[in-house]
């Protein structure tokens, strides 16, 4: 096993980055590292290839929306891994409802392509740079984003579903 | 050898050297006995369907043993599961295909009212882009139940006036749904 763990990488992180780490925690012993929204992509490519972290695969990218944080209402999580190290990471940027922007890292992880249009899709995360930035799992006439908490679940137009037939 | 049963939907008057009958039920009789379905089946009640085309309950006795994967030879559409909204137009394009007469059977809880998906992505209920003849209810319906939906649908299919899609009531129906006359 290299000598690479948690510990080392957050500190190469913040030997490198400075203040564009803005925090860390490590539940369940997933090391998870806030970064700035402008420095998310930045960090993904030194990540790649710094020889010595080597961590140069994207697990998985979404995004999570958290009502109550005013002003870094969406939280884009990046889940990397080290194939050379086995070892993983979770970045975390947050950007605000309102110019929810950040760039795309669709030029370091091809295949964060689908990923990204996806996360476009339902939170409407607008990820500067990607190459076809459109809806790809919903129905293209769909006027929201609706894994934004302030929408209904449920669909608006059903009507069988009365409380009074139930007894609540 | 099975025995033969000689099917006695139509009724006749018979005589001496001529036989009478009514075309409406002669007509009737042929397209209930060779009924081609169409199945648009999307997730587990496609399941149940397949089983009902198997040989245990074996749909060939209802001479619907041939599934048309095309519309256009098609005459009753089978809706077996969940159809998103993203698949709507999908459904009714292939409805809009099928020449008529057509009928339209919904199997399971969610083709007919979208079931426990009461989601922003899913249609409640096909009835919303296509008229609907038969319902089946059940998540999902056994094989005995889709096959009692067909004795309901060649039930209808038996007694339908050959002037039904001529009318104007009919018309008002394809209307509703926007559903273009040719």
């Amino acid at each position: 096993m290299s000598g690479v763990n948690s510990e080392l990488i957050l500190q190469r992180l913040q030997e490198r980055f400075g203040e564009a780490v803005l925090g860390s925690e490590t539940p369940y012993g997933l090391l998870t590292v806030e970064v700035t929204p402008e420095s998310a992509h930045g960090i993904i490519q030194w990540l790649r290839e710094d020889g010595e972290l080597s961590i140069n695969f994207l697990t998985l990218l979404g995004a999570v929306h958290y009502p109550e944080n005013k002003g870094r209402e969406l939280a884009i999580v990046y889940h990397l891994q080290s194939m050379v190290n086995n070892i993983r990471l979770r970045l975390k940027a947050y950007v605000s409802i309102e110019t929810p922007v950040i760039k795309s890292i669709t030029d370091i992880y091809i295949g964060a392509n689908w990923q990204e249009r996806e996360t476009f899709d339902f939170f409407g995360v607008q990820f500067e740079g990607h190459p076809n930035l459109v809806r790809i799992l919903n129905e293209d006439s769909m006027d929201y984003f609706p894994m934004r908490k302030e929408y209904h679940l449920e669909d608006a137009t059903r009507e069988d579903k009365d409380d009074r037939f139930f007894g609540r | 050898m099975g025995k033969v049963e000689v099917i006695n939907d139509a009724e006749t008057f018979n005589g001496e050297g001529f036989q009478l009958t009514m075309l409406d039920k002669v007509i009737g009789a042929a397209r209930a006995n060779s009924v081609w379905p169409l199945p648009f089946a999307t997730s587990c009640c496609g399941i149940e369907y397949m089983a009902t085309m198997g040989t245990n309950y074996d749909v060939a006795r209802f001479g619907m043993e041939r599934m048309s994967f095309s519309p256009r030879q098609a005459d009753l559409l089978i809706v077996a599961g969940t159809i998103s909204k993203k698949l709507a137009p999908i459904l009714k394009q292939v409805y809009e295909q099928m020449a008529e007469p057509k009928w339209v059977i919904s199997v399971g809880a969610c083709a007919s009212s979208g079931g426990i998906f009461d989601t922003y992505s899913v249609l409640q209920g096909i009835d919303r882009v296509i008229p609907v003849d038969v319902y089946v209810p059940g998540c999902p319906p056994r094989p005995e139940q889709i096959i009692e939906g067909f004795m309901n649908i060649h039930r209808l299919v038996k007694n339908e006036s050959l002037r039904r899609r001529y009318s104007d009531e009919y018309k008002h129906l394809l209307n509703k749904y926007n559903l273009n006359e040719e």
